[in-house]
């Protein structure tokens, strides 16, 4: 018998909403943390059970937590974070030099193969990595140090590695993006790191396809397809199929191409998921409809979905790491909202139901499949 | 080896798990630095909450009250007040309003 746990990260607290495999009948257990910001939480892949959290506040700082038992227990881990080195400076809003400090984890994405074995993005932008289950943490310094560091610049919500691919065909491969410097590879585990934004364009910095300096959003990467990768960036829906290394405009008949999640079906590589945002300085859905648009295509071609979803009257935003999909043979697809509602298609987008509907401000989403 | 009464916030005393007050022994003379280094050794989990982890700065947000004085802008090797030795009063760690 199949199961799903979905893990909602929330402005206050965390939940664990579960249901079997019809995913009709849902339980939500929660808060766990209640009043701190859950700004991500995510299971090993090779042991489902073994939850990681990123638990923090602007009071008490930065806590990691883990749980052993599929979220009934937690334990808190190491939370020490310290830069290797002497950090040095990055970019600051009015491009004078400032000092790179730890703020907070954005992401944590356990290893494919090894559940004790974790990578942190975190912001002030640099990503970390533990390989005891989160006792220690130690900074992969090359990211940092790439020769552009010293150029990036914050995005509106700082500057942060948001997004952490670890390529299933290559263990030597992985993906970050930063906001707002953008998209890098590492093809040797994370020692040294290649910008890949050659084909972005933003109008936003002086020269707008300059090597580093985009606000990319999110990107997602399909198992099958390790070399095709999406992103939703700060304007534009782009596609790469060459891991990065050139990178191709696909917002096609999108009502805006504004947006911050981005997700692929897990059993058809080019069906993919965005949630449209009418602008920069208006953080809703267009219309007051909450849409999400899916391409069957791999980009260009988009239709709306809206079965389920409020079409009047709705302002939430869906933040870049709050939407998921499961893997059962029909698709289900998870996002959540900055009101608290997280909704759920069960088969591929075509109909939504609020699973949660009063939830505080969803940070992320994250799904596991789970079988017996 | 003076006991300093502690009095935490309610998210660290959580997380802490323990009641509103606590007791710490300090090492050597009780100043605002060795009470806060008593806390974090006695509860480890607090290590980071209080004084960011390589620096040992206060965080933003925290303030250390005892006998109606504000102790959070003194060097750490302040002497503690003298009923705060003894026990008679508690030291505060507070949370500031802000926030939502």
């Amino acid at each position: 018998m199949s199961a799903v746990r979905v893990l909602v990260g929330t402005r206050k607290g965390a939940f664990v909403i579960t249901a079997d495999g019809a995913r009709k009948n849902w339980d939500i257990q929660g808060p766990f943390f209640g009043g701190w910001e859950l700004y991500h939480l995510k299971g090993s892949p090779v042991d489902p059970n073994r939850l990681y959290a990123s638990q923090g506040s602007g009071w008490f700082g930065q806590l990691i937590q883990r749980s052993d038992d599929g979220g009934t227990t937690w334990a808190p881990m190491g939370n020490a974070f310290a830069y290797d080195g002497v950090p040095g400076t990055h970019e600051w809003y009015d491009g004078t030099p400032h000092p790179w400090e730890f703020k907070r984890v954005w992401h944590l994405e356990p290893s494919l193969t090894d559940p004790d074995v974790v990578y942190a993005g975190v912001e002030d932008a640099a990503l970390f990595r533990t390989t005891d289950g989160a006792t220690s943490w130690h900074e992969l310094p090359g990211l940092r140090n790439h020769g552009s560091g010293s150029k990036w610049t914050p995005g509106a919500g700082g500057l942060c590695v948001h997004t952490v691919i670890l390529d299933p065909a290559n263990a030597q491969r992985l993906f970050v993006a930063i906001s707002a410097a953008g998209t890098f590879r590492s093809d040797d585990g994370g020692v040294s790191w290649k910008a890949i934004n050659l084909g972005l364009r933003s109008n936003h910095i002086p020269d707008g396809t300059a090597e580093i300096g985009h606000c990319v959003h999110h990107v997602a990467q399909h198992r099958a397809r390790p070399n095709v990768l999406f992103m939703q960036k700060h304007w534009d829906v782009m596609r790469s199929d060459d891991a990065g290394d050139h990178w191709v405009e696909v917002s096609g008949n999108l009502p805006t191409d504004f947006g911050f999640p981005i997700d692929i079906h897990a059993h058809e590589p080019d069906t993919i998921y965005v949630v449209p945002i009418t602008s920069d300085s208006e953080h809703y859905p267009p219309d007051g409809k909450l849409r999400v648009y899916r391409s069957r295509t791999g980009g260009n071609e988009w239709e709306a979905l809206t079965n389920g979803l409020p079409q009047r009257d709705c302002y939430v935003n869906v933040l870049r790491d709050a939407m998921a999909v499961d893997t059962l043979d029909s698709c289900g697809i998870y996002f959540g909202t900055t009101g608290g509602q997280v909704y759920a298609s069960p088969d591929g987008g075509d109909t939504w139901s609020a699973i949660a509907r009063d939830l505080p401000p969803v940070l992320s989403v994250e799904v596991q499949t789970l079988t017996d | 080896m003076p006991a300093i009464r502690v009095v935490l916030p309610q998210h660290l005393r959580t997380l802490a798990r323990v009641g509103a007050d606590v007791l710490v022994d300090v090492d050597g003379p009780a100043t605002v630095g060795s009470v806060l280094d008593a806390i974090e050794s006695t509860y480890p989990v607090l290590r980071g909450t209080i004084r960011d982890h390589g620096t040992l700065k206060r965080r933003p947000f925290l303030r250390f009250f005892a006998c109606d004085e504000d102790l959070s802008l003194l060097p750490p090797e302040t002497p503690l007040p003298a009923p705060v030795v003894s026990g008679a009063e508690p030291f505060y760690v507070i949370g500031a309003i802000a926030g939502g």
